[in-house]
């Protein structure tokens, strides 16, 4: 009787061992799949770009000078750094195209970041509830709306109520732009700053109120400094996310690269840059090319500035390890 | 382990699946071959401004020629033409003539001439928002302003206000034209607000009451195009017999491109596209007909 009983046991343990490799196997093929694919994606944009660096012809009109040092004759900087790179002579300055990135870029975190923190401290320290059961899933439906008709909602209608509103000169400026762009960034900013703050424990809470601090001092100067690290992770996605952004910036932005500090002026990004006019250029040209180097920066931007959140983030919870200990 | 057991054979089942997949697909393909030799489509892209025509003269000879597919796509002259080039499609539809080098590479790469092939009219018409008093500019006017050296209406006789730019992206066979017609090859202003599509530059400037935009004149709604003053010339507003017997300073062709070695399939169709029917056609579209050109 128990030879037998032991020879099912041990066919039973050979089949689930080899159940266990089989599942190890094809979670670990499709991790590698998506880092492979992100690197061949890479590879393919630098690709592109390296003849900015070697082909002779190519420098001719674009390369790494006349990228970011060359200027035009002009009484004003929107004169001297032009990006206009199909006329007779091509001029290919980035600063304009750069300048409007980051301009949509800060108005839209400048918007979102405040909204998104202060939803999230709503949701998770203040609200009942049954409220909050609501306010979470309809700020995260406010992630799932197109970037397209998001886009299409702020040419058409944010900028003329911003423009009856406040006089501007151009309906399509970094401020409607950028505002498009925060309704984007807030569900980002939410989600994780609300998970990090419902995630800080019970203790701090209940020992802030037996020491005698409101509610609002407790969510203020107790719990949102516990949960930094999360809240200092939504900014950083966001920040990706708003450098990337494409369909809201081109439809809202206004689409022409001037170089100017105005909120109130019409910009252009690297990524709305990319989208208008990769279509038409003549594979392998120096337009063509640029276009490729602005991609390459933007990965270069994301990939610095992730790198650099993750380092902050680490450093944020070791020191709040460090000071609960 | 039940649930591995059906994780697993979850698994087995759709790779089976697949591999189905790929050879049925792989025989419909083959099949499609075949058979398609008689209505392979006929595919076309190029000037957005065109969209509109080729579509409707699909449509039509589409309809008069049962079997027969025709594709329309737009993204720009300019796209059109290196789709021609790469050869993805079977003619390109442009808002400006091929340029001589375009043409060349276009012969290599397809090993024949390419044909030129006039379709009909359009008039470029200069937009500015239907409350706006400036009922018309020279064509030097036109230029700085584009040009940003005029940046008040003021200054050509309208409100004290900045003028608000509004164009096409760079791969627009309009943006060329404008560019090579009126600002004699000279570049843009900075501050043009490039928009995609000549539809969302008419949309802009009727929302603008201090824009300014250009752009095919059968777009023309909500907006009204102004009388336009070539150098020693009265003002001429852009209308059917101007355009047409050329005292509009902005007319031009619209024009299809095939390799002269294209089947006959697509030769037919851009040979009905100027018979009287289809010309009728393009009136009712909004653009002149080629007829009755100077």
């Amino acid at each position: 009787m128990k030879p037998r009983h032991e020879a099912v046991f041990r066919r039973r343990e050979r089949l689930r061992k080899a159940q266990n490799a089989l599942m190890t196997g094809t979670f670990s093929i499709a991790g590698w799949v998506a880092i492979v694919f992100i690197f061949l994606i890479f590879l393919f944009t630098f690709k592109e770009t390296i003849p900015i660096f070697t082909d002779k012809e190519i420098q001719r009109e674009a390369n790494v000078h006349k990228f970011f040092v060359e200027q035009q004759e002009g009484p004003t900087i929107t004169d001297r750094f032009v990006w206009q790179p199909t006329s007779d002579v091509p001029k290919v300055s980035l600063w304009p195209i750069i300048l409007g990135t980051l301009k949509a870029t800060i108005v839209g975190l400048l918007f979102a970041c405040p909204v998104g923190v202060a939803a999230a401290l709503f949701s998770s320290e203040f609200a009942p509830p049954r409220l909050r059961e609501v306010i979470k899933p309809v700020i995260e439906l406010l992630a799932g709306i197109p970037s397209v008709v998001m886009g299409f909602f702020a040419l058409i209608v944010i900028a003329t109520w911003l423009q009856d509103a406040f006089g501007f000169t151009y309906r399509l400026n970094a401020i409607n732009a950028g505002l498009a762009l925060g309704f984007a960034l807030v569900p980002i900013v939410y989600t994780i700053s609300e998970d990090g703050l419902s995630a800080v424990p019970r203790a701090h809470r209940e020992a802030s109120y037996a020491l005698g601090a409101t509610r609002f001092q407790t969510a203020w100067k107790v719990v949102l400094p516990a949960a930094a690290p999360a809240v200092f992770a939504s900014f950083v996605l966001a920040f990706g996310r708003a450098i990337g952004e494409t369909m809201i910036l081109l439809m809202a932005g206004g689409n022409a690269a001037i170089t100017s500090f105005s909120l109130f002026d019409p910009l252009r990004t690297l990524s709305a840059t990319i989208a208008a006019e990769m279509g038409e250029v003549v594979v392998g040209s120096a337009h063509y090319s640029s276009l490729f180097f602005m991609g390459t920066l933007l990965f270069v931007i994301t990939f610095v500035s992730n790198t650099l959140g993750q380092l902050v983030i680490k450093r944020m919870q070791l020191r709040m390890q460090g000071a609960a200990s | 382990m039940k649930l591995a057991a059906r994780v697993v054979s979850t698994l087995l089942l759709s790779i089976a699946l697949v591999a189905c997949g790929g050879r049925e697909q792989h025989q419909t393909s083959t099949d499609g071959a075949q058979s398609r030799s008689s209505n392979k489509p006929i595919t076309i892209k190029g000037s957005d401004t065109m969209v509109i025509l080729t579509q409707r003269l699909a449509e039509e000879y589409m309809k008069a020629n049962p079997g027969e597919v025709v594709q329309v796509n737009g993204g720009g002259s300019g796209t059109g033409i290196a789709a021609l080039i790469n050869g993805t499609v079977d003619l390109a539809m442009s808002s400006r003539p091929m340029k001589g080098d375009e043409k060349q590479k276009a012969a290599t790469s397809r090993g024949s001439e390419i044909v030129e092939h006039p379709i009909a009219l359009d008039g470029l018409g200069v937009f500015v928002n239907n409350t706006s008093p400036v009922q018309h500019l020279t064509l030097a006017q036109i230029k700085d302003i584009f040009q940003g050296k005029t940046t008040n209406w003021n200054q050509v006789g309208g409100p004290d206000a900045q003028i608000i730019l509004y164009g096409r992206e760079n791969s627009s066979g309009t943006y060329d034209y404008f560019r090579e017609h009126v600002l004699e090859k000279g570049d843009f202003h900075p501050r043009v607000q490039t928009l995609q599509g000549t539809a969302a530059v008419i949309n802009a400037v009727g929302r603008d009451k201090n824009g300014i935009g250009y752009g095919g004149i059968a777009y023309a709604k909500d907006v009204r195009a102004i009388a336009i003053q070539a150098e020693g010339a009265q003002p001429i507003a852009p209308s059917e017999t101007t355009v047409a017997n050329g005292t509009y300073p902005l007319s031009r062709k619209l024009f299809l491109y095939y390799p002269s070695s294209a089947p006959e399939r697509v030769t037919k169709f851009a040979q009905w596209a100027i018979t009287p029917e289809a010309q009728a056609l393009v009136t009712k579209v909004g653009y002149f007909p080629l007829n009755t050109a100077q």
